[in-house]
């Protein structure tokens, strides 16, 4: 029996400790007519070796030779030590840490990315994470609603080019709260959000304006301009940060005169794997104002009763386990695994290397802009600043090309078509640090021959 | 056994009124109440000028393992709060009748504090709550 | 002996070489866009970095080094192999938008455990996008709420929730923009149907129910809620926090449930991770699919295909970012294929009775069960009223002196209406050996309280620190450290 330790012995002197004849019995108060005989349609066991040789097979057939793509997430270099240390038993099969004087390990990992999170992102505190990216926006958005007490309005401003998928879990998270969500549009020759289109609003109740930096096309948005227009109209800036970005911009809480409130974002550039999209972590910090409308758990330092220093989840009133309906969220996890990986990628990488790999990623990219200039008919579409991505207008079909490039192992990038119709044929490129200069020219290569076959006809 | 003054009204909540000269009536929780929650790390005040009505829940005192709700033990506005108690909510644990006070509220009606429980029936309250 | 913080271990200067590129990258970005603070990231090497974060995995209680009979939690042996094969790098290096041409791989996965997990709980469709149990309860309320608005029934304003709920169901609730109705639970552990009559109504939008409780009962009257509420016109959830106890032997879709979210970190073993990741994969029956999370897994001509909200139109949405908890999944998965049918019958089983053979003999050794007339399923609930007022042996007295003695700590003060109580979860992978051992030191603690009622409230006295000031710690927060 997998997972089982049981001998015959075992269960025959457990039943007679219980005092029933066998395990049955014990299900005796489970109506008569609602019992299973057995559970259909669950295939019969594999061993390990046999599931592992599945498991390898499934692996091996998804495997792409070189990656271009991004839009939300980004494949770096992890070091060995982040996950041969994260998946230590101690960290991988330890619970919550509720029992603080048990789980003093986890509570300092997070006590340290609370202390690099906040620095990070320029504000003063910063919560133990969220499931992702997307979810600690929505989050971010409710708490701005509740800390907003001169705005009724409960109307939240959201760019056009934050990643698409960001806006639609802020629309399912934040629909049933009455929260208004009002589109800003982007420039369409720079890509950067529309700073016109906000004094649209001037003299409006507004909420919160939301603030990506960069956006979802890798442009860099004008964030003093549009941090200083919600201070002058009561709203709250919230912002959506690339966390490698963050090793080269100025972050939120610096941001035009007075800093954004609320900062958050995905987590994954910072050590934690592409794998299909999770598990990752979100992050969301704050200034130090805000802190008790600051969902998700918290931990802070203190003292034992022997005066030694300490660590312990602590503001958990705020909490469902405590608040239950009144809480101010009712999240209960946090992704503990991914903020420990992230931990120790950030101690591995520091602030100096920190700065190089973003740097190293912004010139990739680059370069890879670059070079595409020499396929007939490819242009960059916006001629602004980018950090790490870049949307290329091409001559013939995105979705095409992009099939093409698989064909060769490459996953060339995000075709934008379906997300922002109005860009034509466009696909969004992504070169991190991991791509090398020999990987871009063939990048390069690739992309011209795949666009001159589709021009050349089947 | 906790204290409970003579003077003062009480809530079946655990709040504690008190009227004052200017018409104005303090307001704040029970000896018992600050026993049972330990103790206190914070205390949300309600807004100043606020109507409430009898009931309503205008304050929340928070330890660390639990947070309870204040009501309006009247109907009535919030003229004061006890901005003392945002650095030192512990106050509510050592004078809960005095520097412990929460907030000062006009009341709608003044005869509405008559319909409260005086220091004997309040008494009679906790007593029932240990059966 | 404490850690340094790794803040407190960096000097000016050092790097860890290997994992840094060279300087020199040319950063052609106007100079306002730019950083001037430098962020406050430890400056240690790796070696520092790898002792470090060793020391702190050494400071705390996991499944891998000691038993957790945490109520409610199902911390069961998580197995290596599912960790080794979800980490295989063509999963960890899949990028979440590689188009399903060459995904084929992964979806089947996913579609596989889409099944499975319809089989074992009577449900149609499953998405597995939720992130964890609360967001599981948030979809699947969500559900309920966008089911009334499409037939146009607009007044069902409130969710029924026991008292003994865990405190995510009536967060859920609020947040969906309901009003919670508490239930109370009757003297025998099962809830009060006649509250449970009075209360249902025109109103009720549903009811958000585990089976069995978080008493660790079963109700056994669960046909005549399910009557009461879809007479209703309610719809009935169900938390699968406890699904443990009942794999194999009772689908939620036979007991009338429209709408489950399972805890796969609970009962199908991937790790807790510290707090995370979860995940909270959520089914329905036929009614409630139109409104199913997206993205799911279908399959198509040619192959394995996701379900966008494109081809879902009234799906209440997208819950995150990509498609949930993947590496989580795939825990899930492989720990599903390696149980097989068989093997998933056995896991409530001996999750029962090891759960009924820790109840007896606690209560042989002196313990009070809340409820000594009623069958454990997976879990049971001890309360130390008598023993507190007695001896000073509260629930956190008991908790700290079992951390002395190398066992975590049962769920303590939950459920809320029994006081001072324990909430034990033995779950099947634990041995008779281990199970005794941990009888033994209960005893012990108790007959130690009976002696020298002080030396409990002294525990926890062998952890890396004893209790912690929380009162300081809530009173003035110190979240970051600041040289």
């Amino acid at each position: 029996m997998p997972f089982i330790p049981h001998t015959g012995a075992d269960t025959d002197a457990m039943l007679k400790t219980i005092g029933v004849a066998g395990i049955d019995e014990l299900f005796e108060e489970i109506p008569g007519d609602l019992r299973l005989e057995s559970l259909e349609g669950i295939p019969d066991a594999m061993t390990e070796s046999e599931v592992g040789r599945l498991m390898r097979r499934r692996a091996a057939r998804d495997e792409m030779a070189l990656n271009f793509l991004g839009a939300g997430a980004y494949e770096h270099h992890i070091p060995a030590a982040v996950w041969e240390l994260t998946t230590r038993g101690e960290f991988y099969s330890a619970y919550t840490p509720y029992q603080a004087e048990a789980s003093q390990g986890t509570l300092q990992v997070i006590y340290e990315y609370q202390t690099m999170m906040a620095s990070l992102t320029g504000l003063d505190v910063s919560n133990a994470s969220h499931y992702d990216g997307a979810s600690a926006l929505a989050e971010a958005v409710l708490m701005a609603v509740r800390c907003n007490r001169r705005s009724t309005s409960r109307r939240v401003l959201v760019p056009r080019a934050l990643h698409p998928h960001y806006r639609a879990v802020l629309e399912t998270i934040t629909s049933t709260q009455g929260v208004d969500l009002v589109d800003l549009p982007y420039d369409p020759a720079g890509g950067h959000t529309d700073t016109g289109a906000l004094d649209d609003h001037a003299g409006e109740d507004v909420t919160a304006v939301v603030i990506p930096q960069p956006n979802v096309f890798g442009v860099l948005e004008p964030v003093d301009t549009m941090t200083d227009w919600a201070a002058d109209n009561g709203a709250l800036a919230v912002g959506v940060v690339n966390p490698m970005a963050l090793g080269l911009l100025k972050p939120p809480g610096e941001w035009g005169r007075e800093g954004a409130a609320i900062a958050c974002g995905e987590g994954q550039p910072l050590g934690v794997p592409l794998s299909s999209g999770g598990p990752y972590f979100g992050f969301l910090t704050c200034r130090q104002a805000l802190v008790r409308q600051l969902p998700g758990r918290l931990v802070g330092r203190t003292v034992d009763v022997d005066g030694k220093p300490g660590f312990t989840l602590t503001l958990q009133a705020r909490e469902q386990h405590i608040r239950r309906s009144r809480a101010t969220s009712n999240i209960c996890t946090n992704q503990g695994l991914m903020v420990t990986a992230a931990t120790i990628y950030m101690s591995l990488v520091g602030p100096v290397g920190l700065r190089r790999v973003a740097a190293l990623c912004h010139a990739r990219t680059a370069a890879l802009a670059a070079g595409t200039q020499s396929i007939g008919g490819v242009s960059v579409a916006f001629a602004s600043p980018h950090f790490h991505e870049v949307v290329l207008r091409l001559p013939v079909s995105g979705n095409e090309v992009l099939e093409r490039l698989r064909a060769q192992g490459i996953l060339g990038g995000a075709d934008l078509g379906r997300w922002y119709p109005e860009l034509g044929d466009a696909v969004l490129v992504c070169a991190t640090e991991t791509r090398t200069g020999q990987d871009i020219h063939r990048y390069v290569e690739a992309l011209g021959s795949a666009i001159g076959g589709i021009g050349d006809g089947p | 056994m906790s204290d409970i003054p003579e003077n003062l009204k009480y809530t079946r909540d655990h709040e504690w009124i008190a009227e004052t000269d200017d018409g104005t009536a303090v307001v704040g929780i029970t000896d018992h109440a600050q026993e049972a929650l330990g103790d206190l790390v914070f205390v949300e005040l309600p807004e100043m000028h606020r109507d409430v009505e009898t009931g309503d829940v205008c304050a929340v005192v928070e330890s660390v393992k639990a947070a309870s709700d204040v009501y309006s033990p009247v109907a009535g506005n919030i003229a004061e709060v006890n901005l003392a108690l945002d650095e030192s909510p512990e106050l509510v644990n050592a004078d809960p009748y005095g520097e412990g006070w929460l907030f000062r509220m006009t009341p709608a009606s003044p005869a509405d504090l008559e319909e409260l429980l005086d220091a004997q029936a309040y008494e009679r309250v906790l007593a029932e709550m240990d059966d | 002996m404490s850690e340094p913080l790794v803040f407190e271990l960096g000097r000016s200067g050092r790097l860890a070489g290997a994992q840094v590129p060279e300087a020199g990258a040319a950063v052609d970005l106007p100079p306002e866009m730019l950083r001037d603070s430098r962020p406050q990231l430890p400056e240690v090497s790796e070696l520092d970095a790898v002792r470090h974060y060793t020391r702190l995995s050494q400071r705390n209680f996991s499944i891998d080094t000691q038993f957790y009979p945490l109520g409610s939690c199902t911390m069961k042996y998580n197995p290596r192999g599912c960790n080794t094969y979800a980490m295989l790098p063509g999963f960890l290096q899949r990028h979440p938008l590689a188009p399903e041409d060459v995904s084929q791989g992964f979806l089947a996965c996913m579609y596989e455990l889409q099944r499975m997990l319809c089989r074992v709980t009577g449900m149609t469709a499953f998405s597995l996008t939720p992130m964890a149990g609360a967001q599981g309860e948030l979809s699947g309320v969500a559900m309920i709420r966008a089911y009334h608005l499409d037939r146009g029934d607009t007044e069902r304003t409130e969710i029924l929730v026991p008292d003994a709920a865990h405190g995510t169901n009536p967060a859920t609730a609020v947040k969906c923009g309901f009003a919670v109705r508490e239930l109370p639970t009757a003297a025998d552990g099962d809830l009060d149907i006649d509250a449970l009559r009075r209360l249902a109504g025109p109103r009720t939008a549903g009811i958000m129910l585990t089976n069995p409780s978080t008493l660790g009962l079963f109700e056994r009257r669960i046909q005549e809620v399910r009557d009461i509420i879809h007479g209703a016109g309610g719809l009935l959830y169900y938390d699968g926090a406890n699904l443990n106890a009942i794999l194999g032997k009772v689908l939620p879709g036979d007991m009338g449930f429209d709408v489950i979210h399972i805890n796969l970190h609970k009962t199908f073993s991937t790790p807790h991770g510290g707090g995370g990741p979860g995940s909270g994969a959520v089914g329905v029956g036929e009614r409630l699919e139109p409104f199913l999370p997206t993205p799911f897994v279908g399959i198509g001509a040619d192959g394995y295909r996701w379900v966008d909200a494109a081809d879902h139109p009234k799906s209440i949405g997208r819950l995150s970012a990509f498609m949930g908890n993947a590496g989580v999944l795939l825990r899930a998965y492989i720990y599903m294929r390696m149980l097989g049918r068989r093997g998933m019958e056995r896991v409530a089983d001996y999750a029962v009775l090891n759960a009924n053979y820790v109840m007896a003999r606690l209560a042989a050794a002196g313990f009070d069960l809340a409820y000594p007339e009623r069958r454990a399923c997976h879990e049971f609930v001890v309360t130390l009223k008598r023993q507190a007022r007695e001896h000073g042996l509260t629930a956190i007295n008991l908790a700290k002196a079992l951390l002395d003695r190398g066992f975590h700590a049962p769920t303590t003060y939950f459920p809320l209406l029994v006081p001072e109580c324990l909430l034990i979860e033995p779950t099947e992978t634990e041995s008779k050996e281990t199970l005794d051992r941990f009888v033994d030191a209960m005893a012990d603690i108790l007959a130690e309280a009976q002696v020298d009622p002080e030396r409990c409230k002294q525990a926890p006295v062998t952890m890396p620190v004893r209790r912690l000031d929380e009162v300081r710690a809530a009173r003035k927060p110190d979240l970051r450290y600041r040289p």
